[in-house]
């Protein structure tokens, strides 16, 4: 038995004693979430927070399919420093293309909307997000988007790069633009609404006994990117709204030729574009912390460090903007404020990476798939953090602006960063959403691959871009034929350790071994329910007694406490303790 | 839980475990949602601070284009509706149902007699060549007060702004629209409100920023 003192959830705000009966999670369970309502209609129409969780998934791995596909197109191309097999044109499209897709339809509903939706309520212990009805419209609103932005392909196309910046994006007298603008106006409401709900459902819906310092620190970097997702997502909207209306009537804010300011439109974009990139990386960060104590066996160094690490860099987030337009002719005061800030955003990042190396000392380390993406991501994202500390030093970044550098480093923060944190989080929850495990030598392979490709693809591009090769050009001159075609047979070495990603995951959905509902013996609560979980989660409410990562308490402790309650105007709880079977609920 | 349908009042979805956790929810949700809103006309605000910062003879010339008379009445207009939503709500808690639909039905009246107006405005200015964009073409007397060469920069912005406020006013109605059928479906009481409630508050929310707009493109000479 055990007594806890909880503050419930936000309902009833006085603490109270609460009885609680422990029970296991069963081992193969009867009624899933997945066996619950079958057909193709029944998922269309799901406001399981599981199942649109899944649908995301799926929808993010075809857009990054398409867009990888575009991006070995475009290296393949540039094997040669001349034409090799496309039109320059068509190349100014496909990189344009790339860069937006892999942006706005990959990288920022990727870790939320994708393994967030699924994982965060089982982390609160709630049976859904705070508004199911909304999160299935965002998934749609995200589908309408895209369909807009292929039918930008069929009026023209866009090449304007991802950042659509004016003149050129007003003056282009492409249809295609406004389709796709319009297609990242729509786009926005879902992430905006994403943010929303997460908000609220961190807030309203934690079960019993989690209270903010036993919050999993996945939940507080949601909750961070959530916060900015509200507050810099709807400056894009009107950003996007202006820049439509601009090729639509020539209203003039941003036409220099009608009197308006292109440098405006830099600000407005940048305002949401910066935050944005920690829209995509804060949930990594969360993701890591999650792996990195579940497979060192150990409590994270470092509890509030990182949880509030993740606010910071929220909030610092906003104010860096400027560091993307040294050389677009800002003041020379606003350029140094800007770098400065630029540096202090380092600061809360380091925290971070300083915490997870700290918890990794002394932890019983097991090297499995997840860990090993989590070393991928310290060492590929520590390189991609630095190149941006020296791109935010003003002198550095006049000479490095727009090349190949550029290039490489976000590449190594994003891909590295948020990709490769993507991946460690699939595999970590991989057994929870399917029920089934994945073949783990392949896996391993997998990611060698990835590793070796990946810089094989991306260190090459550092070394050129410092060499003055500028970025999104068609041809180059013939001293970076080398750099290029090394750079070109890593994107072959990475697309190979994405097949076999693809394979084995097929394999393991339909001949996979079962799970069982902790293969990695973790403390976190969403590993206290069966694999795959049922339609409410959890058969019985949480009452959560412990933190998520007491790695020093006995993991018979975590099997979660069950609360009658309803109806009586006071919380009930059954009193019969030591009973270790989930049993039913006696209602008094 | 087993019992959990039981307990559960009717209009309480399935995953909250109380009417009153699913009434805090969904007024967090809408303020989060409220501060979005702000952000998404902050863009605009933001857009004319800089434009009059760079122009302010501009603005206080175009200015005088507008009728601050019916601007005005407008203000008034959505002022009242504001004041009628709030009593839609206490009618609603007070299981007023008589109450609810007739608040509601004024503040509707309120909202369409907003756009009528806005409307008649729009059709004055462009009958003026005093249109957004490309289709800036003033009459020679419009032409010879406003001599202003980026005199088409201050109404791109005015018609982005009223023209973005006035969508909201459109979906404002469409919302009390579904609340008037729902209310008179006797849906609501004091036990459930929660619709009308977080739309008060967006209609609150509209009403605010036309409170900024109005001096800030009426009232600047």
């Amino acid at each position: 038995m055990a007594n806890v003192s909880t503050s419930a959830n936000s309902a009833a705000s006085t603490p109270m004693k609460l009885k609680v009966k422990q029970f296991q999670p069963a081992q193969t369970p009867t009624n899933t979430y997945l066996t619950d309502e079958k057909g193709v209609w029944a998922w269309l129409t799901t406001v399981d927070h599981k199942k649109i969780g899944l649908m995301y998934l799926g929808s993010v791995a075809f857009f990054f399919a398409l867009a990888g596909f575009l991006a070995i197109a475009l290296r393949t191309e540039l094997w040669t420093p001349a034409k090799t097999f496309i039109e320059a044109d068509t190349y100014n499209q496909l990189f344009t293309l790339h860069g937006a897709m892999m942006v706005f339809f990959v990288l920022v509903p990727s870790i939320p909307a994708a393994l967030g939706n699924f994982i965060l309520p089982m982390q609160l212990g709630a049976k859904d997000v705070a508004f199911p009805r909304l999160n299935l419209a965002s998934f749609y609103i995200y589908v309408f988007g895209a369909i807009f932005t292929f039918l930008s392909l069929a009026n023209n196309g866009f090449d304007t790069g991802w950042t659509f910046y004016t003149p050129y994006s007003s003056d282009t007298n492409s249809a295609g633009i406004i389709w796709v603008t319009l297609g990242v106006f729509i786009l926005g409401f879902s992430s905006i609404l994403t943010g929303t709900n997460f908000i609220t459902t961190i807030h309203k819906l934690r079960a019993p006994g989690i209270s903010w310092d036993r919050l999993p620190l996945n939940v507080w970097a949601l909750y961070a990117t959530s916060i900015i997702q509200v507050l810099a997502t709807p400056v894009l909207a009107i950003t996007i709204l202006l820049l439509a209306m601009e090729n639509i009537l020539d209203i003039g804010i941003f036409d220099p030729a009608l009197g308006g300011d292109p440098v405006l439109y830099q600000h407005f974009f940048w305002f949401y574009s910066h935050p944005a990139v920690y829209i995509m990386i804060v949930p990594g960060f969360g993701i890591i912390s999650e792996v990195i104590t579940t497979f060192s066996k150990k409590t994270i160094f470092g509890y509030w460090a990182i949880a509030l690490s993740s606010l910071a860099i929220a909030f610092i987030g906003f104010l860096v903007w400027g560091h993307h337009m040294f050389t677009s002719g800002q003041s020379a005061v606003a350029t140094t404020i800007f770098s400065f800030l630029t540096f202090l955003v380092g600061i809360p990042t380091g925290i971070k990476i300083f915490n997870w190396v700290a918890t990794l000392y002394r932890g019983s380390i097991s090297m499995k798939t997840p860990m090993l993406y989590v070393f991928i991501f310290i060492f590929l994202f520590s390189i991609g953090g630095f190149t941006g500390i020296m791109l935010g030093a003003l002198s550095v970044d006049i000479h490095l602006h727009d090349t190949y550098y550029v290039v490489a480093h976000f590449h190594y923060v994003m891909m590295g960063g948020t990709l490769i944190a993507l991946l460690a989080g699939l595999h970590y929850w991989w057994p929870k959403m399917t029920g089934k495990m994945y073949n783990e030598p392949l896996a391993k392979i997998a990611a060698g691959f990835i590793f070796i490709g990946f810089n094989v693809t991306f260190l090459p591009q550092f070394i050129m871009g410092a060499q003055g090769m500028p970025r999104r050009y068609y041809n180059y001159i013939d001293q970076f034929t080398p750099f290029h075609q090394t750079s070109t047979i890593g994107s072959y070495i990475l697309a190979l350790g994405f097949l076999i990603i693809l394979y084995y995951l097929a394999h393991s959905l339909f001949k996979g071994k079962k799970a069982g509902p902790n293969p990695w013996n973790s403390r976190g609560l969403e590993w206290q329910s069966t694999s795959p979980p049922d339609f409410h989660n959890f058969s019985h409410t949480p009452v959560v007694i412990h933190g998520p990562y007491d790695y020093h308490q006995p993991i018979e402790e975590f099997q979660l406490g069950l609360a009658v309650e309803h109806g009586h105007g006071e919380k009930y709880l059954a009193a019969d303790a030591t009973g270790s079977e989930a049993a039913e609920t006696t209602s008094a | 839980m087993a019992n959990h349908s039981a307990t559960h009042p009717k209009h309480v979805h399935h995953h909250f475990v109380d009417s009153n956790q699913q009434f805090e929810s969904a007024k967090l949700g809408m303020w989060v949602f409220l501060v979005n809103e702000i952000l998404f006309f902050g863009g605009l605000f933001c857009a004319y601070i800089i434009f009059r910062a760079w122009y302010p003879e501009l603005f206080t010339q175009a200015a005088l284009e507008l009728n601050t008379f019916w601007g005005a009445v407008n203000t008034v207009v959505l002022i009242g509706s504001s004041l009628t939503v709030a009593m839609a709500i206490r009618s609603a808690q007070n299981n007023q149902k008589r109450g609810l639909e007739i608040n509601l039905l004024i503040t509707i009246l309120l909202a369409c007699v907003f756009l009528v107006i806005k409307y008649f405005e729009y059709e004055h200015k462009l009958h003026l060549g005093i249109a957004p964009g490309s289709f800036w073409n003033p009459t020679p007397e419009i032409a010879a007060v406003l001599d202003h060469p980026k005199a088409n920069i201050f109404f791109g912005i005015y018609y982005m702004m009223t023209g973005v406020h006035g969508l909201h006013v459109i979906v404002g109605i469409g919302l009390m629209i579904w609340l008037y059928i729902r209310a008179r479906k006797g849906h609501f009481n004091s036990e459930y409100y929660t619709p009308v409630e977080i739309t008060g508050l967006y209609w609150h929310l509209v009403d605010l920023i036309w409170i900024f707009l109005f001096p800030l493109l009426y009232l600047i000479e």
